[in-house]
């Protein structure tokens, strides 16, 4: 892990398997990440990209794709007025624990002079809480449209 | 004691499908406490300068402490002090803040660790590892009714720097 770098860790009672499927079908993303849908075949090198509505959110290329364990991309920030950073890396580590699975997000890599480790700071919270809802409950969270528009930036 | 000289260690935010009041009940209540906080019942006496006291099941104080900021159901400051034989002599008093924000038809919960002094990672390993686990499962349990089981190992990275410094651990 590099400095700055953000770490977030939740526990899921769900399988590695629906986790990972929740984490890489843009069907499914677009439900709990805030209308954010993810695609890409996910074979290492592949690129991906996430949209809302039809406009580029994020998008990079697969570092690790190792189902149900370990998935990580670039991250770089596309969003029309975005301002160009240095593009960053996001790993998700699945560990199974019982019947959870604790999941561990390392945001690192980041610009150390833009808002990237700020937004996503304050992004991958909801993100992780809404898929955490999703899988638990079958509803994402629904918070409100200042704070989702934050995330539209990370 | 100050709470001004102490700065944040560790910060843990989480959202969750429930109202204020619903997430306040959660943090000061035992009945909720003992089904996420790995078992240990809550006490607290909700006045500033108020006892704050997390029970182990078999009914010994496990962590002690006092109510700094008191108001319902938006934030609760309280030193929460593991009494582990020099423990508070050595890396002096926790300070514990829950703060709740509504956010859209969901509650914010932000859990914030202070210290007044500097302590390595390896000491507050135990609390990095801890209050993930204990926090998801409050949300679970106010969004499913059902808490977590998680099989977690006892911390021993925090353990191990705790008996380096010279604190009795269990």
């Amino acid at each position: 892990m590099s400095k700055p770098a953000f770490v977030y860790t939740t526990y899921i009672e769900t399988s590695a398997e629906k986790l990972w499927q929740a984490l890489t079908d843009g069907d499914f993303t677009e439900r709990y990440w805030f209308g954010h849908r993810v695609t890409s075949d996910w074979s290492v090198g592949a690129a991906y990209r996430f949209s809302n509505r039809g406009k580029p959110m994020v998008e990079g290329k697969v570092l690790v794709s190792d189902p149900p364990r370990r998935l990580a991309y670039s991250w770089d920030v596309v969003k029309e007025g975005a301002a160009r950073e240095r593009a960053s890396r996001v790993t998700f580590d699945l560990l199974p624990r019982g019947k959870v699975i604790k999941l561990v997000v390392t945001h690192d890599e980041i610009d150390e002079n833009g808002t990237t480790l700020r937004d996503v700071s304050a992004g991958w919270p909801m993100v992780l809480a809404s898929l955490k809802s999703i899988l638990e409950t079958g509803h994402a969270l629904d918070i409100d449209p200042a704070a989702a528009k934050d995330l539209a930036c990370a | 004691m100050s709470i001004e000289k102490f700065k944040p260690a560790t910060v843990y935010t989480i959202y969750i499908a429930a109202t204020p009041e619903k997430v306040w009940e959660a943090l000061t209540s035992a009945e909720f406490s003992t089904k996420y906080f790995f078992g240990n019942s809550v006490e607290v006496d909700l006045r500033v300068g108020g006892a704050f006291i997390m029970r182990t099941p078999d009914g010994a104080r496990h962590i002690t402490g006092e109510v700094f900021e008191c108001e319902p159901p938006r934030k609760l400051t309280v030193t929460f002090n593991v009494n582990w034989p020099e423990l508070i002599e050595r890396l002096g008093p926790t300070l514990v803040s829950y703060e709740i924000e509504p956010a859209g038809d969901a509650v914010k919960l932000t859990m914030t660790e202070s210290h007044d002094r500097p302590l390595s990672d390896d000491v507050l390993s135990g609390g990095r590892q801890g209050w993930p686990a204990i926090l998801s499962s409050l949300k679970s349990l106010l969004e499913t009714g059902q808490p977590l089981v998680v099989k977690m190992a006892p911390p021993q990275r925090m353990l191990a720097a705790l008996r380096e410094i010279g604190i009795k651990t269990p």
